[in-house]
């Protein structure tokens, strides 16, 4: 039974694992977007809208291609939610704050209405958006998943998009920690002044690290669809799991190796109540409030005890324009 | 040498443009701009509305209005959300002019709300109307006060990150009230809000939602004279423009931080009173509906003005409502009302660059330039 707790809250975790690698990209850059939860949204119905007309443009599913066309759509749709915020908060000079939660009114929106009436869009007569062909490709599990107890269970029984969000996570570590593009984005979003007096271009790093950021955001919508729910869209199905991301971000105090084991905790406190005997509906969604509570009193400590590195990134949030210096 | 070379040629790109800031814009120019943006956002939404269905636009524009202001009732309906819309908004604002970010309006509302929520249940049979309610008004004060003001002391105390604090404290405020009103539904935790009877704001002229407006025409007022004629709005204005001239005049920023978020905090918490007592007479975990975040851009779009918030945050309600009547007689998913203020607000907050910025075109070539 423990194998089992810990494989379904690896697999809760796993799009805020996505959405937290993401946004610690895009922050550390000194851009906060809150549009997260938006390009989450977005992210998934961009893959479901590529795989649902590939689906139903073919007999027989190719499967490498089943997974190539939405892993593609999901990419270029979130990418262009990071452009639109880069393109305001960049180079128009917009509010952050404001750009971040119009992006996440609008990818909902976008999220829920192509959900909701893609059927219609596509002049087809199928009931409702079930890509349960597409799902069992991304679902299929590593050799040896049933083969070594609950060793396997544990470590092999996932579809692929789980080991790409721990190989993504452990890239941007490295990349932030140990490369000299990482080194120059960080001092983007530590200090752009000095960043930019030593010939760095905090534009060209701000829009390339919240771009790249999103498409990364976005695979955890696409995970969401196509793995946790079978392939089957439900408006507003993916709750609230932008803004747990982003809580993901501020309890890995911005540190994407961490924040692959947060997301399972985050994931684990998410299943648990389920297991509980006798648990009440509403002692559940006290429950729910657990990861926020625990990030606020990470976010409380981190600010006590003051220690440089697990700082959020100084310029977070703040515009800059060369002018003003 | 190639690289010098190479580094010297670099230099002396001159871009074909420059970005120089304006210092002052007449007044008109500034709408006149704000104005083509939205139009320009109105066309965008039309040519993408034409390509997701075959809608006239023209036609769809006419029924949006007509869904907004076709009938007294609809009329009243706007009036009411935009007093709820403008409430919040202009709570807010006081901690932004500080440069505080103080997101967590969507928490602050729903804590006053189950602050007027709990007193309306608890106390509603034992306690006459009048002192009930302002039982209720205090208590949704306090409360609202209280949720602002814990990150607000983490801020001025160890600098913690207001936005991120003020973020999360939502949730916490989003599932307190999901569990109470689970707690509180009848039958219990059949998740039937309950509706509450005691308490109910009082119906003036027989209009329901004219109290709430009201109120809210008075907090404007308030707001606009503390902000722009009051020393204590004056300090939050030095705050807001440098912390350390603040600092240097001898203003004590902590508590001018303190302060001001108490005051965001406390009209949050009217406003969830306004919302539980005054419209709905019940609690939901959505009854906010996302209006704390909105709130935000109405704010920030009416350049932290109290007066032009009237007019934004009547802009907003009026594309909300107009295009979620669109949804409906087209029969439209819901949720395409998202996309078109989404469209609309990215157009607006587009158009404050052409106002506070000026694009000129560099003449001079290179040469000249050498």
């Amino acid at each position: 039974m423990i194998a089992t707790i810990i494989q379904r809250a690896v697999m809760q975790g796993t799009p805020l694992l996505f959405g937290s690698t993401g946004e610690i990209l895009t922050e550390k850059s000194g851009n906060l977007n809150l549009g997260i939860p938006g390009i989450m949204y977005v992210g998934a119905i961009s893959g479901v809208a590529g795989s649902f007309i590939y689906e139903q443009s073919v007999a027989v599913l190719n499967p490498f291609l089943a997974i190539l066309i939405p892993l593609v759509c999901s990419i270029l749709g979130s990418a262009l939610m990071g452009l639109i915020y880069c393109f305001l908060t960049v180079s128009m000079r917009a509010n952050q704050n404001v750009t971040g939660l119009a992006l996440t009114t609008f990818g909902i929106g976008i999220g829920n209405f192509f959900g909701g009436s893609l059927i219609k869009l596509v002049d087809t007569d199928v009931p409702s958006i079930s890509l349960s062909a597409t799902s069992t490709i991304f679902k299929t599990e590593l050799p040896f998943a049933h083969s070594l107890g609950s060793f396997g269970e544990i470590f092999f029984s996932y579809g692929f998009l789980v080991y790409v969000a721990i190989i993504v996570a452990l890239i941007s570590s490295h990349v932030l920690k140990k490369t000299r593009t990482g080194l120059h984005l960080r001092a983007v979003g530590e200090s752009p002044e000095t960043a930019d007096a030593a010939g760095i271009s905090v534009t060209k790093y701000k829009y390339i690290s919240t771009c790249i950021g999103s498409a990364i955001a976005g695979l955890g919508g696409l995970y969401y669809v196509m793995d946790y729910a079978n392939g089957v869209w439900s408006n507003n199905g993916f709750g609230d799991r932008g803004w747990l991301s982003i809580a993901l971000v501020i309890f890995s105090v911005w540190r994407p190796s961490i924040s692959i084991l947060g997301s399972i905790l985050f994931g684990f406190l998410y299943v648990i109540p389920t297991y509980i005997p006798n648990i009440t509906v509403s002692t559940k969604i006290l429950f729910e409030m657990l990861p926020y509570v625990v990030t606020i009193l990470v976010l409380i400590i981190t600010s006590i005890r003051d220690k440089k590195e697990n700082q959020p990134p100084a310029a977070l949030g703040l515009p800059y324009f060369r002018e003003e210096r | 040498m190639k690289k010098i070379n190479n580094f010297l040629h670099q230099s002396l790109y001159v871009s074909p443009f420059h970005i120089a800031k304006r210092d002052n814009i007449v007044w008109w120019k500034a709408w006149i701009i704000r104005i083509i943006a939205v139009l320009i956002a109105l066309l965008v939404c039309g040519t993408i509305t034409i390509a997701l269905t075959d809608i006239n636009p023209v036609k769809m524009y006419f029924t949006m209005i007509d869904g907004v202001v076709g009938t007294p009732r609809l009329v009243w309906n706007m009036l009411q959300n935009t007093a709820i819309l403008l409430c919040i908004s202009l709570a807010v604002t006081p901690a932004f002019k500080m440069r505080f970010w103080n997101i967590g309006a969507e928490g602050q509302v729903l804590i006053g709300g189950l602050a007027t929520a709990i007193c309306m249940i608890f106390l509603g049979e034992k306690l006459p109307a009048p002192i009930l309610i302002t039982l209720m008004i205090i208590s949704s004060i306090v409360l609202g006060a209280f949720w602002a003001l814990v990150p607000a002391y983490f801020k001025t105390k160890f600098n913690s990150n207001e936005t991120l604090f003020t973020l999360m404290m939502n949730y916490i405020a989003i599932q307190l009230v999901a569990y109470f009103t689970l707690e509180m539904s009848v039958p219990k935790g059949s998740g039937t809000p309950r509706v509450l009877e005691y308490g109910q704001l009082p119906v003036l002229f027989g209009q329901k939602y004219l109290i709430n407006i009201l109120i809210v025409a008075v907090i404007t007022v308030i707001m606009h004279i503390y902000l722009k004629y009051s020393k204590q709005g004056y300090e939050i204005s030095v705050v807001g423009e440098s912390e350390k001239t603040a600092r240097y005049i001898g203003i004590n920023v902590k508590k001018v931080v303190l302060r001001t978020m108490a005051i965001s905090g406390a009209i949050c918490g009217i406003a969830g009173f306004l919302i539980v007592a005054g419209t709905d007479h019940s609690l939901k975990s959505d009854s906010a509906g996302g209006r704390g975040f909105t709130a935000i851009m109405v704010s920030w779009l009416a350049k932290f003005n109290p007066v032009f918030m009237v007019l934004t945050s009547l802009l907003i309600v009026f594309l909300e409502k107009g295009a979620s009547k669109i949804s409906e007689v087209y029969r439209l998913n819901s949720s395409f009302s998202d996309i078109i203020t989404g469209i609309i607000i990215f157009f607006i907050i587009g158009a404050e660059f052409f106002i506070n910025y000026k694009i000129k075109v560099n003449l001079k070539d290179k040469e000249e330039r050498v």
